[in-house]
């Protein structure tokens, strides 16, 4: 009697388990395929000039498939967009980031700083559609047209609330000893928390600082609102420019260059894979 | 006791972390200049928060209040800036707090990096050099001054925090049972340390090791539900206790 209940116990043990298991493995599979079609697809289009030159016209890549020859040109006008807009944005969103949330770990019990994390979650959740169209308005209509400036600006609200949210945890999770140490060697808050605190925190916050960008490095609808894209390389930052998100749209809807969506996404896929696992890598060596 | 001339001075000191519960209940004593006094007591009976109150710890929590008076040479600290106070007031937690980020180097002059002062090449060589060798920890490190604090072992960490603290020449030394995480061989270190140092600054270290109070201090506290209940000569409070709890304390009745 005693044995063969227990026999049942096991068995309904082992078949949860079982279950478990297998649904955990579901779960990786969308990125498995993903990244495998992605692969497969678009290694051909792989090459240098795919990285230095601009986006072809339409009539170059119509002539070149009906002679059956690969498609000309790349995305570079779209990486050099991208790496424009998120670099001024990271320049305005780091620091801001950094010090609002420093503020929120030292005086987490104050009523102003609760609100002002509340309000930073509903920044996360706000669709990016949403704040795409209120950088429009807010800064492609005063500056009367597209452009990176605004572009970034998207960007930049995007960022803002994740990289908030990483100091702020990071802090938050830092011994009060460090904290006590340094106040009682004298120095005043401000200094240790710029010589000891901040300078503990680096690992956690910089992979903040990563996953934010990795986060924002592919958001495509408001860059529709505000950088517009372009197809020649452009470095000024009040013109409308491209993006390789935008790329992938505008491939998509151009029949003669949909070939070139499977360069560009997996050009994409590749960087964020490579920012996440930085980003992993620097906070298990943060840790340890 | 009366000293005649006492470097800190505590008068009817009560600290109360909520209106109703009073942690440390009007302890009044004066501690003798370039001497270890040692606070002992059971958990919670507020040595510790006596001890945090000497460099103004509490100030760090605002539902913490501080009450009486706290005089260092004559100067009563509760009315004084944390920073100056902390300046002359060194301190040692119970688990050794060297700046992970900063090297052994940098961790000895951690405090003045902290104050914003800086410091002439060979200055900070002689500081390094000099505090290292008062903990007894340069031979031990010369070679490796560059590494990380958090590289040592936990006794050297401990002693590293000690040269910090007297890097910046302090009149008094807080510890905080520093040894409560150290093994025996690293607490012997300690406390043949502390023998020596006690040439150059007062040092009030509180402990629960009562044998640690006995090799070291001259002069010893008991503390009993907030209560200073006895200080005396440390031999004249082991081999004869005025209080009964204290007695009871010391043979192990109680605690």
């Amino acid at each position: 009697m005693q044995k063969k209940k227990l026999s049942q116990r096991l068995f309904i043990d082992r078949l949860v388990k079982g279950v478990v298991c297998v649904l955990a493995a579901l779960t990786a599979v969308p990125l498995i395929a993903i990244i495998g079609e992605v692969l497969w697809k678009g290694y051909d289009q792989l090459s240098w000039s795919f990285f230095t030159e601009p986006t072809p016209t339409a009539y170059k890549a119509m002539m070149a498939t009906a002679a059956g020859e690969p498609i000309p040109g790349g995305i570079a006008n779209g990486i050099v967009g991208t790496v424009i807009m998120l670099g001024m944005a990271v320049v305005i969103a780091v620091p801001i980031g950094i010090l609002c949330g420093v503020y929120l770990a030292e005086h987490s019990k104050s009523r102003f700083a609760k609100t002002v994390s509340y309000l930073t979650d509903l920044l996360q959740g706000t669709p990016s559609v949403i704040i795409g169209i209120i950088t429009y308005i807010w800064v492609v209509v005063p500056m009367k047209g597209y452009s990176a400036i605004a572009g970034s600006v998207a960007l930049f609200i995007m960022m803002l609330p994740l990289i908030v949210r990483s100091t702020e945890e990071t802090m938050k999770i830092l011994p009060a000893s460090l904290k006590e140490a340094g106040l009682a060697l004298g120095g005043n808050n401000a200094r240790v928390i710029l010589k000891v605190q901040l300078p503990a925190a680096f690992g956690g916050i910089f992979t903040g600082v990563l996953l934010a960008v990795s986060r924002v490095i592919g958001e495509t609808a408001p860059l529709m609102f505000t950088a517009l894209g372009c197809s020649m390389i452009r470095f000024s930052i009040d013109k409308p420019i491209s993006a390789v998100p935008l790329l992938i749209w505008e491939f998509f809807n151009d029949p003669n260059l949909q070939s070139l969506i499977w360069g560009a996404s997996l050009f994409l896929l590749l960087f964020v894979l490579f920012l996440n696992l930085t980003a992993k890598k620097i906070a298990n060596k943060w840790n340890s | 006791m009366e000293l005649i001339n006492p470097i800190l001075e505590f008068k009817k000191v009560c600290v109360s972390y909520t209106k109703q519960t009073m942690a440390v209940k009007y302890v009044s004593a004066q501690i003798e200049q370039n001497s270890i006094t040692a606070i002992m007591g059971p958990s919670g009976c507020g040595k510790s928060t006596l001890l945090r109150a000497v460099n103004l710890m509490h100030n760090l929590y605002p539902n913490i209040h501080v009450d009486g008076e706290i005089l260092l040479n004559g100067a009563d600290i509760l009315t004084m800036e944390p920073i100056d106070v902390r300046r002359k007031v060194g301190m040692v937690f119970q688990r050794p707090t060297p700046f992970p980020t900063m090297s052994i180097y940098d961790n000895v002059l951690a405090g003045f990096t902290l104050n914003g002062i800086r410091l002439s090449k060979n200055e900070r060589e002689e500081t390094v050099e000099s505090c290292l060798r008062s903990v007894s920890l340069w031979d031990e490190v010369k070679d490796v001054l560059n590494k990380k604090g958090t590289f040592l072992s936990g006794g050297q960490q401990q002693r590293l925090c000690i040269a910090r603290a007297l890097a910046l020449k302090p009149d008094i030394l807080l510890m905080d049972e520093p040894t409560s995480a150290l093994d025996p061989i690293a607490t012997k270190h300690i406390e043949e340390l502390l023998l020596q140092l006690k040439n150059d600054v007062t040092i009030l270290i509180v402990t629960h090791n009562m044998g640690q109070a006995k090799r070291i201090s001259s002069r010893s506290m008991f503390m009993y539900l907030g209560e200073l209940i006895e200080y005396d000569d440390t031999q004249k409070m082991f081999s004869d206790p005025s209080d009964e709890r204290t007695k009871a304390y010391l043979t192990g009745k109680m605690g």
